[in-house]
Formats: C-alpha cells, structure tokens, sequence
C-alpha cells in the first residue's frame, strides 16, 4: 500500500496526528470539556462560511482564527456562570453551524464542502504535514510546561488559584490550543468524526490507568494504534478512513471498559 | 518544611470587608486580626458568608476592604503566603490520578508525565509528616474522608505558607479522623508559628481547640474566645441556647 505517495503521506499525517490527540483528548476528558471540542468542531463550518464572505482564499486561515475567538467567547461565556456551561456551549454551536450552514449552502453549492463532514486524510499535501508537525512540537512545548498546572486546576480552581496558577490564562491557552488542533486536522478527519478522536482514546485509557502517566502514554498508543490500523483496513476495504480509525478506537474502548470492570 | 520558632509578632489584618453579589451583599464591614500561632474558628448558620469570606481572603471573589500582613514589631508589610485545604477535591473514583500526581500537580514543577527519584522522595517525605506516605501511588479516588485530608494538609503546609485556610470537612470523617485532624493542626501551630483560621461545623472541636472564636452572620456578630462567643446573645440566637451546654 505504501506503493502509493498518497498513502505515504496519510500515514505519515496519521502518525502526527493521533498521539496529538491522545495527549489533548486525555485533558479535555478530565476537565470534562467534551462538548466543547464537538462544538469548535462543527465551528469548522462557519470558519469556512466566514473565510467566503470575506474572499480570503486560504479557508483554514479563516477557520482557524475563527475557532480561535469561538473558544475564547465559549470560554468567557462559561466563566460568567449565568446559565449552565453544556447549554450555552450548544446553543452557540448550533447557531454558528447555522449560520455556516446557510452561507456555504447559497446557490445549492454545499455539496463542494460536504468532503469536510467526513474529512479525506488521503489528500493531505506535504505543505500541510509540515504545518502539522509545527503544532506538534507547539502542543509538546505546552503540554511539558503546563500540564502540572492544567490538571491542578481541573482537580480544584481555588485550590489551584490559592497557589498562584493563573487560572482563567491557562484555561484559555488550553482552549485555543484545542482549537488549533481541530481546525488543522478537521478536513483530514472530518467534522462528524473528530470529537470521537479526542474522546475515545482517553476515556479508553481512563479505564485501566491509575496515575496520570499511565492515562496519559495509554491514550496516546490507543490513539496512534487505531490511527495506524484504521488507515490499513480502510485501505484494504476501500472505505472511508476517518470512520474506521473511530470504529477500531471504539472496539478498544469496549476491550478496556470490561477489562478494567473486571480489574474493579 | 522547615520548624520555625512561634513568634506571635505575625498578624493578618482583615480591615472593614465586603462582598457583594450584584445587588446582594453577602458580607459586610469585617474586621479580624489573626495572630500568628493561634487557631481562629469561623463558626455561623448555613449561608452566612463564612465560604465566602475564605474565597473573598484567597481573592477569588471580588471585595472591598484591605486584607494585610503584618509583623508587628517592625510595621513592615509582608507577603502573604496562603495554605488552603478545600473542604473536598472533585475527584471520582475513576480519576486516573495518584496521590503523587495531585501533590506534583500543585506544587511541582516536574510535568507529572515523568517522575525522578529526587522528586518522588521528596513528595513522599512531606506526606510522612501527616502519616500518609504510604499511600503515593494510590489513586487518589480511592482514598477515604481523613486520608484525603491529611493529603490536602501536606501539600497546604509543603511550602510554609504564613496563613492556614481550612475548610473542615462536613463529611466522609469520623471522630478518630477529626480527633487526629485536630491534633495536628495544634501541632503545626504551635511548631510552625502558623496562622490558621478553620471555617467549623463542630462546635465541639472549636470549643476545645481554637484559640477565638468569630460568629459571623453578614458581618461579625461575636468575636472572642471559643468560651466568650459561646456565652453571647448571639450565638443563643443561631444555635439555640442549649448548644453551649454541650460543651
């Protein structure tokens, strides 16, 4: 299969991607954000919508700043407390994939995005894996400075406070992290799939780990093993990749739930 | 943690405090001083501002008033270094986090992703002093009410801080628990020359271990020893005149 540049390239894609993800995922299930990254997800959408409007070219400059203000609002909005955190987060992604939607659908022309629901890591570019491995080594250089700090304040905020960790900098850096991360990867996984990315290798590990090593390492090989094998038998079945990289993470996360059950 | 010889020269000044949401004031014109080496316990009915009053001392609710640090010999104004012990931590029984990883995560500066021996020693050690250094690899989650405790208590004095917040635990403790709960915090202020205000439910333990006693309700209603306060109008009037007797 390798015979093929285009597979080089997916897996190579693959092979930065799915640890970033198994890293990410494992904060993003502790702090309980889960509805949060399927929001910025489907914000991908009005990114796009807003990148048209605009008549900026390049749609991922466009999607990417626009994720980026979606989650520092998300984030404010949250902190005011005025109602609770899962309501407000859907009733603004439902509105801003509205609204994307509506835009990119003018003129009956949504057909040439809809490549975006399913993502298509096959046609990934060179110039786009090196854009890939910037993030990575910026989330590794994050993630080595901030992960005390980040798992401080998802455990307690005023005890984290109480200790000087800046709380509201640090959950913000979090966020647009978060966002970079998905709208860089969002066309090669897809919008429907990527929240089952970041989710399901972390909660698998969160099954059988006990420290936070173990949480952390476990998700990033669930990650990375179901990327690898999903990419190979979507290969060799002729189906859609991002759906089969969730269905190999999801037999994992069944694997892990009974296995720990057992443990327990 | 280093022994420090008490003092007493050390004084947190709480000057004419106030908390307000929205329209709603929540405390009012507080004035407290807190002496270096004693235990002051906020005693009050339920909604009367005592949490309030510690997230309003941790600054992390908006307030008006000045809060100070004080050493009284030289007037000179310190920095005021808090210890906090929340009344519980939001910890499931799954959370894949070690008594380890909860003591690094706030105070270490080594990502919890590695360990090194230095540090590992080094966290085990500072929860020896509370009996718990046995229990570092264990998931924190599994841990009871008092071990819990005794945890949030190490990493609270790890870096000797000038004032102890501690916010006793209403529940998932019983009396040996709270017996030896209470046994080291006299311990700590009398060896660590630490201030401590403990937010109590249990008059009993206020009565036989604080230094004052301050009944709030908005503002103070009664301050004084444990003895005093437990004998005014006020403190009839919020616990019903037969809750001294008791003790």
């Amino acid at each position: 299969m390798f015979s093929y540049e285009f597979m080089r390239r997916a897996m190579i894609a693959i092979l930065i991607i799915s640890p970033l993800f198994g890293m990410v995922g494992t904060m993003i299930v502790q702090k309980k954000m889960a509805y949060f990254s399927d929001a910025l997800g489907h914000s991908a959408l009005t990114g796009i919508a807003v990148g048209v409007i605009c008549g900026i070219g390049n749609t991922t400059i466009s999607m990417m700043i626009f994720a980026v203000c979606f989650a520092l609002l998300l984030n404010y909005i949250s902190r005011k407390g005025l109602s609770s955190s899962d309501t407000l987060i859907s009733v603004f992604a439902s509105c801003a994939t509205a609204l994307g939607l509506a835009i990119l659908s003018r003129g009956g022309n949504f057909s040439n995005y809809s490549a975006l629901l399913v993502g298509d890591v096959l046609s990934i570019s060179w110039v786009e894996i090196f854009e890939l491995i910037g993030l990575f080594f910026l989330i590794l250089v994050f993630w080595w400075i901030s992960i005390n700090r980040l798992t401080a304040i998802s455990i307690h905020p005023t005890l984290a406070k109480s200790r000087s960790i800046s709380v509201r900098v640090m959950e913000d850096a979090f966020a647009v992290l978060v966002a970079l991360l998905v709208m860089l990867s969002v066309r090669w996984v897809g919008i429907l799939l990527i929240n089952a990315l970041l989710i399901l290798p972390a909660a698998s590990s969160r099954n059988i780990s006990t420290n936070f090593r173990e949480y952390t390492y476990f998700s990033m090989i669930f990650s990375l093993f179901s990327g690898v094998v999903g990419l190979t038998v979507s290969y060799f079945t002729d189906m859609a990749t991002g759906p089969m990289i969730v269905i190999v993470a999801s037999v994992i996360y069944f694997a892990t739930y009974i296995y720990g059950k057992d443990r327990a | 943690m280093k022994k420090i010889i008490p003092c007493g020269f050390h004084c947190i000044k709480i000057k004419n405090l106030g908390v307000s949401f929205g329209d709603q004031l929540v405390l009012d014109n507080i004035n407290l001083h807190i002496h270096c080496g004693q235990m002051t316990a906020v005693i009050g009915r339920n909604g009367a501002g005592k949490s309030t009053l510690v997230r309003a001392i941790l600054n992390e609710v908006p307030h008006t008033g000045e809060i100070r640090f004080e050493n009284k010999m030289s007037h000179q104004i310190g920095n005021l270094r808090i210890g906090y012990v929340p009344q519980s931590i939001n910890i499931d029984k799954s959370t894949p986090l070690s008594v380890y990883d909860l003591f690094q995560s706030f105070t270490g500066s080594l990502p919890i992703l590695l360990r090194n021996k230095k540090e590992y020693d080094h966290v085990k050690e500072a929860l020896d002093e509370f009996d718990v250094g046995e229990l570092i690899d264990q998931p924190v989650g599994t841990l009871s009410g008092g071990q819990l405790q005794r945890v949030l208590l190490a990493m609270a004095v790890h870096d000797t801080p000038n004032l102890l917040i501690l916010d006793e635990p209403v529940s998932g403790i019983d009396k040996v628990g709270m017996d030896a709960f209470y046994e080291k915090m006299k311990y700590l202020k009398e060896t660590h020359d630490l201030a401590i205000i403990v937010v109590s439910h249990d008059l009993d333990y206020v009565y036989k271990y604080a230094d004052n006693a301050i009944l709030i309700d908005k503002t103070v209603t009664a301050a004084g020893s444990p003895k005093q306060v437990f004998e005014t109008g006020a403190f009839a009037n919020v616990f019903g005149k037969g809750a001294a007797g008791n003790v």
